[in-house]
């Protein structure tokens, strides 16, 4: 096998469940059994990020050795015998598991994450009972940072320091670290500081990369569980980086921004305004109707569909109020037929009257393709100018 | 992009970021640009007149002053000849007109570039021994590039360094602008400029002219058109009758907003289609709702022409709705109503497009670059970067592998030349523009976006502590920034992010919009306005006092 630089790789072949197996060299037990499609559960892994092998859900039997190896660190060797479904392995997954509920909250029910977390998944598969109380548990302030993006509960936290490794490796930023030891280990942000603090580009990588629900989405909070959501893959529409994402749709609304792994620009990463700087499509500002000064409306229309309500005064510019005077200056909120005619009949005239060079146009880096191309087919082919330009150089 | 994202991030062994403020305006870039750094090793040289954040990971930071970016390229250039660290095959194989950048070169040792700049003669030793000595290497810049009267000399600079040291068409080098909105690639690729069709096929070519005379089955005009800055001072003198500004807000984006105020009073009949009521729309005559892109189908092209899907996933708030709905309405009311008449018979002349993909069918039709990028394809996975000539052709990740589209690429050697307004007694400072990374352009969305506005709620402008001191200006107290072209007022935030005599504001809210003081002044090239430099007074404004 040949790499991107060119180097040389062995390959080894060692028995994975009693399956041949063959994986470079250099590769871990996890990676060579998940090409081959064999499933070892992990919960600190993630393949985006590097191994620390500390939650030992991912133990496997290595024949000839003693003890269970991770493996998600452990590396391939040739003719290595692998049980990842030992009697031991599972044995030791089910207590480490027993372990982490003895302080997590049992709160599934009322759990943003419910339904689309790692533990509740491995605790489902491996049919871990709730433990009897008894013994210290956590009780930490739910949601103490007051940055608007991310909510922090510590509770949840089952220390696999995926968000720590997300902030070190993947955004560079170096947020989060883990505070103490033992019992008393705890997330914090910088020397234990608010996040914005701490230097936080509230990018949200550390909640796309928590298992768990110790890290979520401020602005979903209560609305976007993965049950009740639609995803539509799509790309931002700030830069021109282009990062895929997806829209996390519930009754028309978009409640919620999350990645796509197989991203091939971003990956998981998004940045705080691809991720969070998505409501305002829904802001109250929107504009919902044409808008038409008074004075290009026949004064009869105005008068007769102001009264039947089919159009209205608006609000625009400076929080007009309905009752002031209309004036030849005041925007109509009218229908459509009515601003298009507007608008196709004064360009009719003045294309008469003066000839395409009366017309200029500013197309859009924001708007489609498509769009952007038929903009320059209305520029040329129906005005007849070439006067289209738009904010490229600003 | 003449190279793609992941190249850069993967196979640099050294990156050289210029005029580019990454990790705030294109983080997701920023972010593997630190990571390259950091974790692979690839050396990082930032060069920005500010202290960007990017040059805390730099391993070599060149704080060069606004407007000296040909001066501080044709220095680390001068090292780099005298040195013979040029990539002599390269130059022997691939270009041409090196005798003419060496003569021009010659003029920039160390010592006279640092004059000008202000980055020390060290220093753009040490750049060009790190670019020479980790080949192949990626250069990278943006608007503070651009957004100068010498813009283009300034492109050609960053050309001009990476053929010189042969890091063209190779996977980790090449001359990597990064295009600012989500969709500017497209915009320019879809023919939304004045002297060209999709594709970049040219007004001026006759040949192209009957092409699309033949598709859409109408006279094409052979003039090329108005840019954005000469429409509004067309429009000012009544030249110019109709604007139709779709998306976009001159009002706060342009330079010199004063002056764009009186154009836009002065024209005759101005259309707006916009999302939100815009500072643009107070001078409409007409204002169009138009859908938000999570309420429509179509593409965008990114920064390393990547050609990407976009979906609706809501429906539009009440009557709004789609740009390209809009202006199909308007081509064919004026079509019925006579005003214009394109043969019925040419391939293309109708507007009966059902859905975006129809209409990417016309685009791959008409537009050699974008010939094989259909729907069915990007549906099914496909990545493709333009240019993509046919249906099976995979796309092209590396522009000018073994071949400059010209053939020879072509030194273009240029001299310093200062920008067009310079700090005097009058205006003793210099400001620069930009952007923060909680914001977006004219702000329209950002600021209406409530936890991005929580974050960064208001207008700040960077002052230096010694000029802060010096005009009795306090931190977070209120400012007043002069120009000769107009004022704002906004919230100081002093800091060495800048340097003594500098200044620095953003454009993202629209009652402090750094452009009410930008000096409309262009490249004579390529009509970019200098948003970089202009100069700039500076007062304290009492407290009680408003804008």
């Amino acid at each position: 096998m040949t790499t991107n630089s060119g180097v040389e790789t062995m390959n080894v072949t060692l028995t994975v469940n009693g399956r041949r197996v063959v994986a470079p060299e250099g590769s871990t037990i996890l990676e060579a059994a998940r090409s081959a499609g064999i499933r070892i559960p992990t919960l600190c892994h993630h393949p985006d990020l590097s191994n620390v092998g500390s939650c030992r859900i991912c133990v496997v039997s290595v024949d000839g050795t003693s003890g269970l190896q991770t493996a998600c660190t452990a590396p391939v060797q040739a003719g290595m015998q692998i049980d990842t479904e030992s009697e031991a392995a599972r044995a030791t997954r089910r207590f480490v598991l027993e372990m982490l509920l003895t302080d997590h909250p049992n709160e599934c029910m009322i759990c943003e994450v419910n339904g689309d977390c790692e533990l509740q998944e491995l605790v489902y598969e491996y049919e871990v009972p709730w433990p009897e109380p008894g013994g210290a548990r956590h009780a930490f302030a739910v949601d103490p940072d007051p940055n608007p993006f991310i909510v922090i509960d510590r509770n949840k936290c089952i220390l696999c320091t995926r968000c720590v490794r997300a902030c070190a490796e993947i955004q560079n930023r170096d947020v989060w670290g883990i505070a103490h030891r033992g019992f008393e280990s705890r997330l914090v942000a910088g020397a234990d500081e608010f996040l914005l603090d701490a230097r936080c580009e509230s990018c949200g990588q550390c909640v796309a990369y928590c298992p768990v629900g110790a890290l979520y989405d401020k602005m979903s909070l209560g609305r976007a569980r993965v049950n009740k959501v639609t995803r539509v893959p799509t790309t931002c529409s700030y830069c021109g980086v282009g990062c895929s994402l997806d829209l996390n749709v519930r009754d028309g609304e978009v409640v919620r921004v999350t990645g796509i792994p197989e991203a091939p620009v971003n990956g998981m990463a998004l940045c705080v305004k691809g991720r969070y700087g998505y409501d305002y499509v829904h802001h109250p500002d929107r504009l919902t109707a044409p808008l038409v000064r008074a004075a290009l409306l026949s004064a009869e229309h105005l008068d007769a569909r102001l009264a039947n309500g089919e159009w209205q005064v608006t609000a625009v510019p400076d929080d007009r109020s309905p009752d002031e005077e209309i004036t030849p200056d005041t925007f109509i909120a009218t229908d459509w037929a009515t601003a298009l005619d507007v608008v196709a009949g004064r360009f009719a005239d003045e294309k008469e009257a003066h000839g395409a060079d009366a017309f200029a146009v500013f197309a859009s880096a924001k708007c489609t393709n498509e769009e952007n191309f038929l903009f320059g087919k209305f520029a040329r082919q129906i005005l007849g100018t070439n006067s289209i330009d738009h904010c490229a150089r600003l | 992009m003449t190279n793609s994202i992941q190249d850069i991030a993967e196979d640099s062994r050294c990156i050289f970021v210029i005029g580019s403020n990454t990790t705030e305006q294109h983080p997701v870039i920023g972010i593997k640009i630190r990571r390259a750094q950091r974790h692979r090793g690839a050396p990082l040289i930032v060069a920005d007149p500010r202290r960007i954040d990017l040059a805390e990971h730099a391993d070599l930071f060149l704080r060069h002053r606004p407007g000296t970016d040909t001066a501080l390229l044709n220095g680390l250039m001068n090292v780099i000849i005298r040195e013979g660290w040029a990539d002599q095959d390269f130059i022997d194989s691939r270009t041409e007109g090196f005798a003419d950048l060496q003569e021009v070169v010659d003029r920039y040792p160390p010592e006279v570039a640092s004059d000008i700049t202000g980055v020390s003669a060290a220093d753009i030793e040490a750049a060009a021994r790190l670019l020479a000595e980790n080949r192949p290497g990626a250069l990278i810049y943006a608007m503070g590039i651009t957004q100068h009267t010498s813009g283009v000399s300034n492109v050609m600079s960053c050309a001009n360094l990476q053929m010189l040291l042969g890091n063209m068409g190779v996977p980790g080098g090449g001359v990597n602008p990064l295009r600012g909105q989500n969709n500017v690639q497209g915009a320019c690729d879809m023919g939304g400029l004045p002297d060209v069709y999709s594709g970049y096929q040219k007004v001026a070519d006759a040949a192209v002219r009957e092409k699309f005379t033949a598709a859409w089955g109408a006279p094409m005009p052979d003039r090329a058109g108005l840019t954005v800055t000469e429409m509004l001072s067309a429009a000012e003198a009544g030249r110019v009758r109709c604007l139709y500004v779709i998306g976009e807000n001159p009002m706060v984006s342009d330079p010199d907003l004063n002056h764009v105020r009186r154009s836009l009073e002065e024209t005759e009949f101005l259309v707006v289609q916009d999302l939100f009521f815009t500072e643009t729309c107070r001078f409409a005559d007409v204002v169009f709702p138009a859908a938000a892109a999570a309420e429509k189908d179509g593409t965008f092209t990114n920064t390393e022409r990547r050609i990407q899907r976009v979906r609706r996933a809501v429906e539009p708030p009440g009557e709004a709705r789609s740009d390209a709905w809009i202006v199909t309405q308007l081509a064919e009311r004026m079509i019925a109503m006579g005003a214009a008449a394109p043969d019925a018979d040419a391939p293309y002349s109708s507007w009966d497009h059902a859905s975006a993909a129809e209409v990417m069918g016309e685009v791959n039709a008409l537009t050699p670059s974008y010939a094989g990028v259909t729907y069915p394809r990007l549906e099914a996975g496909a990545e493709l970067q333009w240019p993509v000539p046919d249906a099976e052709h995979p796309g092209t990740p590396i522009l000018h592998v073994g071949r400059f589209s010209r053939g020879l690429g072509r030194f273009a050697a240029a001299d310093h030349m200062p920008p067009d307004e310079l700090p005097d007694d009058e205006y003793p400072l210099m400001l620069t523009t930009g952007r923060v990374i909680y914001h977006w352009h004219g702000g329209g969305a950002t600021r209406r976006a409530r936890g991005l506005k929580a974050v960064y709620p208001e207008a700040l402008v960077e002052i230096h502590p010694k000029d802060a001191a010096a005009a009795a200006i306090a931190a977070d107290g209120l400012m007043r920034v002069t120009s000769r072209r107009g004022e704002i007022v906004a919230k100081a935030l002093v800091t060495d992010r800048v340097v003594p005599g500098l200044v620095f504001a953003t454009f993202h809210f629209p009652e402090s919009a750094a452009n009410f003081l930008t000096n409309p002044a262009l490249d004579p090239q390529a009509k970019i306005p200098e948003f970089k430099v202009c100069a700039v007074r500076v007062e304290p404004v009492p407290e009680g006092e408003s804008a």
